[in-house]
């Protein structure tokens, strides 16, 4: 399958699951890594008739974004009925190239901000890895801290048949493996795999008719700090921290009304620091909060129930599946992986190098 | 460069030297190249609300004034790092393995580069380095750091 096979297959079953007419859908959304008007080319492929398009790149965020701007077109009647698709083909294409295998060919003239960057030869594991030297150094963080994130992960991910990787691990496996870009560890990194998803959003009254629950985005928020790492301005604070308060407060609710975080888990520091900033825990206090399988299904705050990026899939830029899970929780058909009586989610995205931050409050109940 | 005549593979032990990924120098950074290729480290300030910017561009970060150069001491310190132990490109895999760090300057902008003459464990957040710079072409010398 190549990523437009990936996209068919979304919508096919995307049209099955909810019982949706494909006729009824007047609103699309998508991005994708390497299409010029990706939307407008994946509307005409699709035969998406639409009078609302979004096809805001925010890198594994996006869909976030997507859903915070579907949303408000819905409200404001700008479309009924939106489609949302992701397909990637990046491990079949590129093999696992994307976190280590440079962005430039040697010699090649690189322009924009990315110039004063590329000669010296970071890698996109390199960026993150900053972020969590910083963080080891303000406050104190360990690898054996962060190994308890992929750790937790794994358990979840040898629940769900589909997941990548289901052999479980502990937090030894994880610090004695490769390092790749210290301070973080070959299983503190992503899998790379293909995959794809979709995701419909209409107006509440028309979701009681559907074969699925509907699932109520209760609050969404987004912000952005810098796209090269270079220009992070807190090495240790993403825009979350900007996001998280917003998307709650929209919400009307709390952290502690939480039941299960969706989070973008491209390495083990991008969910310590969107603990952190998204209030769970106070800056600096991530390491503690996740040690003793708080994480775990069973623990105070089951994250990524289906295997997450550490350990399912990530197919380049996974926000999608983060709106897909906590769906699947807040219908209470989570399976093996169902946290009890799950009625709030929080999924957030993260996109470029911890650039830009997507928080989306999801609900079981009409607010 | 050529390998020794009618000796075996005449491509043997003939290593061509691999460039790394160069800028492109746009209107605004052409400046900031062609002083590190003469030996000097650029950073911005702004003539309006005096703040400090790195990388070079044309317009203020904070209050959006055109900004003015200024000619850094060439110190700073290690903010954050990393060691990159894999990479598959060229010619970064044959450097393997080598800091990529965030360096603030005395004067206060931050900007990535590498620390060399050290050994990669030496390497720690906090560290004193001084500026020294490679020669990539005529226009582009690339500023790279050192412990002080």
């Amino acid at each position: 399958m190549d990523s437009t096979d990936h996209h068919v297959q979304a919508l096919q079953r995307v049209l099955e699951d909810s019982g949706v007419r494909k006729a009824d859908i007047d609103g699309y959304m998508t991005v994708h890594a390497d299409a010029f008007m990706g939307a407008v080319q994946f509307a005409e492929y699709l035969g998406i008739n639409h009078r609302y398009v979004d096809g805001t790149m925010t890198g594994g965020s996006s869909f976030e974004f997507l859903v915070q701007h579907g949303a408000t077109a819905i409200k404001d009647g700008l479309a009924d009925t939106i489609l949302i698709t992701y397909g990637s083909d990046q491990l079949s294409r590129m093999g696992r190239m994307l976190g280590t295998g440079g962005f430039h060919r040697p010699g090649v003239k690189v322009p924009g901000p990315m110039q004063f960057e590329a000669p010296y030869g970071n890698s996109l594991v390199g960026a993150y890895a900053m972020a969590a030297q910083r963080h080891m150094h303000e406050f104190g963080t360990t690898s054996e801290q962060l190994a308890e994130i992929a750790v937790a992960v794994r358990g979840h991910a040898q629940l769900n048949p589909n997941a990548m990787y289901r052999d479980p691990i502990t937090v030894d496996d994880v610090v004695n493996s490769r390092m790749i870009a210290d301070p973080l560890h070959k299983l503190d990194c992503c899998v790379i795999s293909d995959g794809g998803g979709a995701v419909l959003m209409t107006t509440a009254e028309r979701a009681r008719d559907l074969r699925q629950p509907p699932v109520y985005v209760l609050g969404a928020a987004g912000g952005e700090t810098h796209w090269n790492i270079s220009q992070m301005p807190n090495f240790t604070q993403t825009a979350a921290a900007q996001a998280g308060p917003e998307a709650f407060a929209r919400a009307g609710v709390t952290p502690d009304d939480i039941d299960t975080i969706q989070f973008y888990d491209s390495f083990t520091i991008t969910v310590l620091l969107l603990l952190e900033d998204l209030g769970f825990c106070k800056k600096g206090e991530g390491g503690e909060f996740v040690e003793g399988g708080t994480l775990k299904l069973g623990g105070e705050l089951p994250l990524n129930t289906d295997g997450g990026g550490l350990s399912s899939c990530h197919p380049g830029m996974r926000g999608i599946f983060l709106l897909i899970e906590a769906a699947r929780q807040l219908r209470g058909q989570g399976g093996e992986a169902q946290v009890p009586d799950a009625k709030l989610a929080l999924a957030c995205g993260s996109g470029g190098w911890l650039s830009c931050m997507g928080a989306v409050v999801l609900g079981s109940e009409h607010p | 460069m050529t390998g020794p005549a009618g000796v075996g593979d005449p491509t043997e032990g003939v290593v061509p030297p691999i460039k790394r990924p160069m800028p492109r120098p746009d209107t605004v950074s052409k400046k900031y190249w062609a002083a590190a290729a003469e030996g000097r480290l650029l950073f911005q300030e702004c003539p309006k609300c005096g703040n400090r910017q790195l990388y070079p561009r044309g317009v203020c970060m904070a209050c959006g004034e055109t900004p003015e150069w200024r000619e850094a001491s060439g110190r700073g310190t290690v903010h954050t790092f990393t060691i990159i132990r894999q990479n598959y490109a060229q010619p970064f895999r044959g450097m393997l393995p080598y800091v990529v760090a965030m360096v603030e300057l005395d004067e206060g902008p931050r900007l990535m580069s590498n620390v060399t003459d050290c050994a990669v464990e030496d390497v720690t957040v906090g560290m004193a380095v001084q500026a020294h710079f490679e020669p990539l072409d005529d226009a582009v010398g690339l500023p790279l750091f050192r412990p002080a």
